[in-house]
């Protein structure tokens, strides 16, 4: 898995590709955890390198967005969710924790 | 009756290290068992989900044990079968995952095997001191 991040003046873009699974997904914990903990809470992840989200990889992501969420002092946006992630997303009822947008350019400028 | 045109075992080590190659192993055979691209996503995901409950729940933890992989591409679709020697569950009894509930109250449990339950169109599980753990997951050719 690559994860590149690049730090904007309202937000955070993280660039994620690669398979986010059980082997992977502390990798890319570690790194939420080191931006959440630097006092920034708006992120965008662009997943649109993402080929494979396992439960394990939902839930680096959903406590991201809690942390992000308490206080109203940020949020967690995604862009470029593959369908086939997206259907799984939705299947467990997880997709409505997260706004899905179409392009990075979007999802930075909502902020 | 379903014919079995290829079968294949493999047996991987109980970790996570295991998984990207397992989920390779079950594309092959899914694409030789002519499942569409989300019947193989779906047969991928759910294979991996079954091998970290495998990890995390049957033998508590990485490198405790090993996990049996048995592919039969069939005339209808593909099954897998899971077997492990670790501790052993009953699906009726794990609660259903945290759906509909606000984001705060949402917990990981129970995730994997809904997830499981929804990818495959057949699940069956059982357990004896002999065999071990065996759990078969079944897709259908559209």
């Amino acid at each position: 898995m690559e994860i590149k991040h690049s730090q904007f003046k309202r937000c955070d873009l993280v660039r994620i590709s690669g398979r986010l699974d059980s082997a992977t997904a502390p990798i890319l914990e570690e790194k939420l955890e080191a931006i959440t903990e630097s006092g920034r809470f708006r992120l965008v992840l662009d997943l649109n390198g993402v080929d494979f989200i396992s439960s394990k990889g939902w839930w680096v992501l959903i406590n991201t967005q809690k942390k992000c969420k308490r206080f109203n002092r940020g949020e967690v946006l995604l862009v470029n969710v593959q369908p086939h992630i997206r259907d799984s997303l939705e299947l467990v009822g997880m997709g409505k924790y997260f706004k899905i947008y179409d392009d990075v350019a979007s999802a930075v400028g909502s902020f | 009756m379903a014919e079995v045109f290829q079968s294949a075992r493999r047996f991987f080590a109980g970790r996570y290290d295991s998984l990207n190659e397992i989920r390779e192993f079950i594309a092959e055979a899914a694409q030789a068992a002519e499942l569409d691209p989300q019947g193989i996503y779906a047969m991928q995901l759910a294979v991996d989900e079954a091998c970290c409950n495998i990890i995390d729940h049957a033998y508590g933890g990485e490198d405790r044990g090993v996990i049996d992989c048995q592919v039969d591409v069939r005339s209808d679709g593909l099954l897998v079968t899971l077997i492990d020697h670790g501790r052993s569950f009953d699906p009726d009894k794990v609660p259903p995952p945290p759906i509909g509930k606000p984001l705060k109250a949402v917990k990981p449990r129970g995730v994997g095997l809904y997830l499981i339950k929804k990818m495959v169109d057949k699940l069956e599980y059982r357990s004896s001191s002999g065999e071990g753990n065996v759990m078969r997951l079944f897709k259908r050719k559209r």
